[in-house]
C-alpha cells in the first residue's frame, strides 16, 4: 500500500508540470474556446426559441459524435476531408490570398481520382493509389492555378473567382457524372473504383481511411513549411507585405501562384481522399460543403496547423453528431451550419468575445 | 498683445510612451512661433492634442483667454484652429474645390450640391488671399507645392485664425520654401498666428518670430529666434553636442563600379518617368542624386534594384550588365538597398527583429541546410551580433518589428543591408522621419561605408543632407540627370534652381 | 431546327431585365459600402436571408407587401451586424462577408424546415405581382420588353437614378467617397467618419434585401434553398466591372441579366446539357473579372478606421 502510494506521490509533479502546460496553451487559446462557448450559447438560444431543448440537441451532437466507436470513427471521418480544405485555405492566406474555392478544388479532385480509379483496373494498388492521388493533386492544382494567374497577371479578386470556379466545378463534374461518366442507373455516378484504387478503411466496420494519416502528415509538413523552410517564410513575407518582399528580391509573382497552387492541390487531395477511402466512386454531390467547413476550421484552429486538427475534430463531432441528433430529436439538421457560422463570425472578432467578457463582468 | 492659443500642464501618454508631460505651451496672435524637437519629442502630439485629434490625460486649453474643451477637429474648426498635416489630409480623387468645402457644402433647395455657390465663394476667398489654385483640378494630378496650398486654403477657408504647420518644408524645393514662407508673412499681417512644427533648424530660424524646443515630452526653453543659432538649437533639441562634420577619409578612386547609361522607363500609368538617365558611380564615392520628389526619383530606384523593366538603356555593376537580372541576382552581387518607405518597402512589421534582418538573404547557404531548411542557430547567432554592433534597442530578437521606434528600424534596415558587405548602396531618403540622433547615425554610417570602399547613391529631397555627404552631385528633373556638380563648385541656391527646371 | 431567332427573343429581353434586378440591387449596395471603405462579402447571404424573411412573412401575414418591409428589416439587421464587427470590432471584412453567407445558408435551410417541414422549398405565397404601364405596354416590341414587370424591377431604375444622385450630386454622397478613400481627410474635416460608414454598409444590407425579396416575392413566389445561387458574388463583378459607378454598374448587371435569361432560355430549349449551361453565368464573371479588373482600382482604403 505505501510502495504504490510512494509511486504515486512521484508523478504528482510530473502530473501537476502536464496540467500546467495545459492550462498554458489554455489560456493562450482561451479567446478561441471563448468564442465556441458562445457560439453555442447562441444556438441553444435558437433552438429554445424555435421550440427545441438545448440540452437534448447537444447531449445527441455529443453521443452521436463521440458515444461509441461507431461514432468516433464517423467523427474523424467526417474531419479527415475538412483538415485538407482548412490546410488549403491556410496555405493560401499566409500568403495574403483568400482561396474560398476549396469546396470547387476538393470536387475536382475526388473526380480526377475517381477517373483514374476507375480507368486502370489491372495496376497494382502500389501504384494504383499513388497515381490515383497524383491525379487529384494536379487537378486540384490546376484549379487554383486558374485564379492564382488571373489574380497575379489581371489582378482579378482570387474571392469571386474561386468562387466562381467552385461553382463551376460542380456543375461541371454534375454534368460529367450525368452523362459522359455516368454509370447505369439512375444516380448521377461513376462506376465503382477498382479495389486496386481504394484506400483502406482504418476498421473495417469503420468510415474513416488511411486517409486521415495523409491528412496528418499534411499538417506535419504545413506546419514545418512555415516554421522551417525558406519557402514558407518567403510566403509569409509576401502576405504579410509584399513590397518588402519584392524588394528583398522575393518573387512575389511566383509565390503567390505557388501558394494557391498547393492550396488547391491539398483540397482536391482531400476529395480524393473522400472518394478512394469513402464513396469508392464519384458521386455527384458528394460534398456537403466540406470546403466551407474547411475556411472555418482554418479560422476556428488560429490558422495553426495544429490548431486545424483540433478544430476539425469539433467540425467533424458537428456533422457526425448532427445525424444523431436530427434523428433521434429532430432538430433540422442545418443547425449545424448555424452553429459553424456562429463559431466563424466569434472566432474572428476577439474584440467582441472580450467586450461581451468585460461587459458580463461589470454587471 | 493677446494670447491666441494657451496649453496648461498638458500630459499624455500612450501604452509605451510619456509623449507629454506637464507642457505649457503659449502663443501670443499674430506670432509665428516655431516648434522644434526630435522625433518622439511630443511636438506632434501637442499640436493633434491642440487639433482635438487626441484627447490629453491632463491639462487646460484655453483659446483667446476662454477656457475650452476640443475633442474632435469640429471643434478645433470651431475654434479657429486649423491644422495642415505632414501627410496631406487630401482626398486624391476629389477636385480642390471638393476637399475645400468637404464638410461645409452649400445646397440647393432640392438639397443638392450648389456647386456654383461654392465656386464663386471659394474663388473670392483665395483672391482675398493672393493664393490661387485651379479650382477643378483633381488632386492627385497636382504637385505637392501646390496641394500644400490647398490644404492652407482648406484651413483659412474654415476659419482658422490659428494655423498649425506640420513639418510643411519637408517636401518642397527650395522655390516653394521661399513661396510657402511669402505666404506665412501675409497671414501674419492678416492678423493670424502660426505655429511651425519643424527640424529644419535653418528654415525655423528664417520664418519664425520665436522657437519652443521640446526635449523628451517636455518643454526645454522658449527663446527669440534672432537670439539664437542653430547649434545652440540643435544642443537643446538633443541635450548634447551633434557631429556635422563627416570625416572623409578616402578620395574617391578612380575606379568606377556602376554605371547607368541612358536609362529610360514609364510610369504606372504608362507615361515617360525616366528619359535617358546617365550616371557612374566609383568605389569610395558618395553620388548625391538632388531632386523634387515625383521627378524620377523613386522609379529611377526601382529600375536599379529590377522591380522595374527599363524600356531602354544599360545598367552596369562592375563591368556586369545586370539590366535584365532579377531583383535577387543583383543583390546577390553585391547591391544594397535603403529604401524610401521603410514601412511600404524596408520591414516587416509583423516579423520579429530576427526574421527582418535575415531578409533578402534567407536563402543564403550561411542560413539554411540543404538549401531549403532554416539553421536556426546560426540565424540566432547571426541577428543577435548585428543587434549588438548596430545597436538595436530592442527587447530580444524575437520581438516584433512594428513597435520599434522609427529609428531602431531604420537601424535594422540599415544592420541588415550594410552586413552584407555590398559593393553598391542605394540609400533612398535615408534619413526620413529620422530624428536629430537617428539622423546622425544614418550619416555617420554611410560616410563609414564610403570610407570602406563602397560606392553609394544617395537619393534625398534634404539638399541639406545632400550637401554634406556627397563627393558630387547630380540633379535629376523631369527623368533626366540635368547636371552633376562638385559642392565646391556650386551653391545651394543653384542646386535649388536646376531642381526646378531652371539652365545653368 | 432551332434558329436564332428562337433564342433571341423579345422575351428575352424582357426576361434579361427582370434577373438583372436583383443583380442590380445587390451591386449598388456593393457600391455603397465599398465606398465607404468596407468590402461585403455578405451580399449573397443578405440577399438570401431577405429572399427567405420575405416569403415566411408573406406566409404568415397573407400581405406580400410587408414581405418587402420585412427584407428590407433583415437587410438593414444584417447590414448593422457587418458593418459592426468590421467596424467596431475590427473583425476582417472577407471573414464577416464569409461568416454571414453561412450564417444565412444554415439560418434559412433551418427555418425552412420548421415552418414547412421540408429541407427543399417552401409553400407559394402571395407574391407582389406585376403592374403593366398604361400608355407604354401598347408600344409594339418595347413594350412587351418594359411594359409589365414586377414593381420591384420599375423600382430598380428609380433606385439606379436616385444612387447616381446620392452619390455624385448631394453632400452626403461627397463625404462617403471621401470616407472611403482617405478617412483621416474626411475626419480631419469634422466629418463623423463611424457614422458615415455604418451608413453606407447598412444601405448596402437594404438594398440587398431589395434584391432578395424580389428573386422569391418578386419572382417565384416562393423560397427555395440557395435561390441567390451566387448572384451576391455577381453582383460584385458587376460592381467592379462598372467601376463602382451606379450607372455604369446597373448596365454591367444587365449583362449578367441577359447571361441569366440566355442560360434559362437556353435550357429550356434542350440544346446543350442543363449543367453546361448553369456554368454560364459563372465563367463570363470570371471573364469579365479577368478581362476588365486591371483597369480598375477599387475607390477606397479598406484598412479598419482607429482614432486614438
Amino acid at each position: 500500500m505505501t510502495q504504490s502510494l510512494k509511486e504515486t506521490l512521484q508523478l504528482i509533479p510530473v502530473f501537476s508540470v502536464f496540467i500546467g502546460s495545459i492550462i498554458d496553451n489554455v489560456k493562450k487559446i482561451w479567446a478561441q474556446l471563448l468564442s465556441i462557448v458562445l457560439a453555442f450559447l447562441t444556438g441553444a438560444i435558437i433552438l429554445l426559441v424555435t421550440g427545441y431543448s438545448p440540452i437534448d440537441a447537444y447531449s445527441a451532437l455529443l453521443v452521436g459524435s463521440f458515444g461509441n466507436i461507431t461514432s468516433i470513427g464517423l467523427t474523424f471521418s467526417k474531419a479527415t476531408p475538412i483538415i485538407f480544405t482548412a490546410l488549403a485555405f491556410l496555405f493560401a492566406y499566409k500568403s495574403g490570398l483568400f482561396n474560398i474555392g476549396a469546396e470547387g478544388q476538393l470536387i475536382v479532385g475526388g473526380f480526377a481520382a475517381a477517373l483514374v480509379g476507375i480507368s486502370f483496373p489491372d495496376l497494382p494498388s502500389v501504384i494504383h493509389v499513388p497515381f490515383a492521388l497524383l491525379a487529384a493533386t494536379l487537378v486540384g492544382g490546376l484549379w487554383g492555378l486558374i485564379p492564382a494567374v488571373l489574380k497575379v497577371w489581371l489582378g482579378a479578386h482570387e474571392v469571386i473567382t474561386t468562387m466562381m470556379l467552385s461553382y463551376v466545378a460542380s456543375h461541371f463534374t454534375s454534368y460529367l457524372v450525368t452523362y459522359p461518366f455516368k454509370a447505369p442507373g439512375w444516380v448521377p455516378q461513376t462506376l465503382p473504383i477498382s479495389s486496386s484504387a481504394e484506400l483502406p478503411r482504418l476498421l473495417p466496420s469503420l468510415q474513416v481511411s488511411v486517409s486521415l494519416f495523409l491528412s496528418f502528415l499534411l499538417i506535419v509538413i504545413t506546419w514545418y513549411v512555415f516554421q522551417k523552410t525558406s519557402f514558407g517564410y518567403e510566403i509569409r513575407a509576401i502576405g504579410l507585405n509584399s513590397s518588402t518582399a519584392e524588394n528583398a528580391g522575393i518573387n512575389v509573382k511566383r509565390g503567390m501562384i505557388f501558394a494557391l497552387v498547393i492550396s488547391g492541390a491539398m483540397a482536391g487531395l482531400g476529395g480524393a481522399g473522400e472518394i478512394l477511402g469513402v464513396h469508392r466512386r464519384f458521386i455527384d454531390g458528394f460534398s456537403p460543403g466540406y470546403g466551407w467547413d474547411g475556411l472555418a476550421v482554418a479560422l476556428v484552429g488560429g490558422l495553426h496547423p495544429v490548431g486545424v486538427l483540433f478544430a476539425a475534430i469539433l467540425f467533424g463531432a458537428l456533422r457526425s453528431g448532427g445525424i444523431v441528433m436530427t434523428r433521434v430529436v429532430g432538430v433540422p439538421l442545418d443547425i449545424i451550419f448555424l452553429l459553424q457560422a456562429l463559431v466563424i463570425l466569434f472566432v474572428a472578432t476577439p474584440k467582441l468575445v472580450r467586450y461581451i467578457v468585460t461587459r458580463g463582468n461589470t454587471k | 498683445m493677446t494670447i491666441a492659443i494657451e496649453m496648461k500642464g498638458i500630459t499624455k501618454s500612450f501604452p509605451e510612451v510619456l509623449a507629454n508631460e506637464q507642457i505649457d505651451f503659449s502663443v501670443n496672435t499674430s506670432e509665428i512661433r516655431g516648434l522644434l524637437g526630435e522625433n518622439g519629442a511630443g511636438k506632434t502630439v501637442l499640436m493633434n492634442i491642440l487639433y482635438g485629434l487626441y484627447t490629453p490625460d491632463e491639462g487646460d486649453i484655453f483659446v483667446n483667454g476662454r477656457l475650452t474643451e476640443i475633442d474632435n477637429p469640429a471643434m478645433a474648426i470651431k475654434q479657429g484652429i486649423g491644422m495642415v498635416h505632414q501627410h496631406f489630409m487630401l482626398v486624391p480623387s476629389l477636385t480642390v474645390l471638393e476637399n475645400i468645402i468637404l464638410g461645409n457644402e452649400s445646397t440647393t433647395k432640392l438639397r443638392l450640391l450648389n456647386e456654383n455657390k461654392m465656386l464663386q465663394d471659394v474663388s473670392n476667398f483665395c483672391k482675398r488671399y493672393n493664393l490661387h489654385v485651379d479650382l477643378k483640378a483633381t488632386i492627385y494630378s497636382l504637385s505637392v507645392g501646390v496641394q500644400q496650398r490647398v490644404e492652407i486654403l482648406k484651413a483659412l477657408y474654415r476659419g482658422a485664425d490659428i494655423l498649425i504647420l506640420d513639418e510643411p518644408t519637408a517636401i518642397l524645393t527650395p522655390h516653394e520654401v521661399e513661396e510657402l514662407f511669402k505666404a506665412i508673412r501675409q497671414l501674419k499681417t492678416e492678423g493670424k498666428t502660426v505655429v511651425f512644427i519643424s527640424h529644419k533648424l535653418k528654415e525655423v530660424l528664417t520664418i519664425c518670430d520665436t522657437i519652443t524646443v521640446l526635449r523628451k515630452g517636455k518643454v526645454v526653453r522658449t527663446v527669440n529666434a534672432d537670439e539664437t543659432n542653430q547649434t545652440e538649437l540643435a544642443n537643446m533639441m538633443v541635450g548634447r553636442r551633434i557631429i556635422t562634420d563627416f570625416k572623409k577619409t578616402l578620395q574617391p578612386s578612380s575606379q568606377v563600379i556602376f554605371k547607368v547609361e541612358h536609362i529610360k522607363a514609364i510610369n504606372d500609368r504608362k507615361l515617360p518617368v525616366l528619359n535617358g538617365i546617365n550616371l557612374e558611380i566609383s568605389s569610395s564615392e558618395i553620388l548625391g542624386v538632388a531632386g523634387v520628389e515625383g521627378n524620377g526619383q523613386t522609379e529611377l530606384i526601382e529600375v536599379i534594384m529590377g522591380l522595374r523593366k527599363a524600356s531602354s538603356g544599360t545598367i552596369l555593376l562592375e563591368n556586369t550588365e545586370i539590366t535584365n537580372m532579377s531583383t535577387r541576382e543583383r543583390r546577390s552581387l553585391g547591391i544594397s538597398h535603403i529604401p524610401e518607405d521603410r514601412h511600404k518597402r524596408g520591414l516587416i512589421p509583423d516579423f520579429s527583429v530576427m526574421e527582418n534582418l535575415i531578409l533578402g538573404s534567407h536563402n543564403d547557404p550561411q542560413f539554411t541546410k540543404w538549401g531549403f531548411s532554416f539553421n536556426n542557430a546560426e540565424i540566432s547567432k547571426y541577428s543577435k551580433n548585428l543587434i549588438k554592433e548596430y545597436n538595436i534597442e530592442t527587447t530580444s530578437k524575437d520581438a516584433s518589428a512594428r513597435y520599434l521606434s522609427g529609428g531602431t528600424q531604420q537601424r535594422v534596415i540599415v544592420a541588415r543591408e550594410f552586413s552584407r558587405k555590398p559593393t553598391l548602396i542605394i540609400a533612398a531618403q535615408p534619413t526620413r522621419g529620422l530624428d536629430v540622433a537617428g539622423t546622425e547615425y544614418v550619416h555617420l554610417k554611410l560616410v563609414g561605408m564610403r570610407n570602406q570602399g563602397v560606392a553609394i547613391l544617395l537619393i534625398s529631397a534634404d539638399l541639406d543632407e545632400i550637401w554634406a555627404l556627397s563627393d558630387r552631385i547630380a540633379v535629376l528633373y523631369e527623368g533626366k540627370i540635368v547636371a552633376i556638380k562638385q559642392p565646391k563648385d556650386t551653391t545651394q541656391q543653384e542646386l535649388g534652381f536646376l531642381m526646378t527646371g531652371g539652365s545653368s | 431546327m432551332t434558329t436564332i431567332f428562337d433564342v433571341i427573343t423579345v422575351g428575352l429581353f424582357a426576361a434579361s431585365i427582370r434577373l438583372a434586378t436583383p443583380i442590380t440591387y445587390a451591386s449598388l449596395g456593393g457600391i455603397f459600402s465599398e465606398r465607404v471603405g468596407i468590402i461585403n462579402i455578405g451580399l449573397e447571404g443578405m440577399m438570401l436571408s431577405s429572399a427567405f424573411c420575405s416569403v415566411a412573412i408573406s406566409y404568415f401575414s397573407n400581405n406580400p407587401w410587408l414581405g418587402l418591409l420585412g427584407a428590407l428589416l433583415v437587410g438593414l439587421l444584417l447590414g448593422y451586424l457587418h458593418a459592426i464587427l468590421t467596424i467596431k470590432f475590427s473583425t476582417n471584412q472577407i471573414v464577416s462577408g464569409v461568416g454571414i453567407n453561412l450564417f444565412a445558408i444554415g439560418f434559412t435551410a433551418y427555418m425552412s424546415q420548421i415552418i414547412w417541414g421540408s429541407r427543399g422549398a417552401s409553400e407559394s405565397v402571395n407574391g407582389l405581382g406585376v403592374i403593366s404601364i398604361p400608355l407604354l405596354k401598347d408600344v409594339p416590341i418595347l413594350g412587351k420588353i418594359i411594359g409589365t414587370h414586377s414593381p420591384l424591377v420599375y423600382l430598380m431604375f428609380i433606385v439606379t437614378a436616385v444612387s447616381y444622385i446620392i452619390l455624385f450630386r448631394m453632400p452626403i454622397g461627397l463625404r462617403i467617397r471621401a470616407v472611403g478613400e482617405h478617412p483621416a481627410a474626411a475626419d480631419s474635416a469634422g466629418i463623423d467618419v463611424i457614422r458615415v460608414k455604418y451608413l453606407g454598409v447598412i444601405i448596402s444590407g437594404m438594398l440587398a434585401g431589395l434584391g432578395g425579396a424580389f428573386l422569391s416575392i418578386g419572382h417565384v413566389n416562393l423560397f427555395v434553398l440557395g435561390m441567390t445561387g451566387g448572384r451576391g458574388f455577381i453582383a460584385m463583378a458587376a460592381m467592379i466591372f462598372g467601376k463602382w459607378k451606379p450607372l455604369r454598374v446597373f448596365g454591367a448587371s444587365l449583362l449578367f441579366g441577359f447571361a441569366d435569361a440566355l442560360q434559362i432560355r437556353l435550357q429550356s430549349l434542350g440544346i446543350l446539357p442543363p449543367q453546361i449551361i448553369l456554368m454560364i453565368p459563372y465563367i463570363i464573371t470570371i471573364a469579365v473579372l479577368a478581362g476588365f479588373v486591371g483597369r480598375a482600382t477599387p475607390p477606397s482604403d479598406y484598412k479598419p478606421y482607429e482614432k486614438e
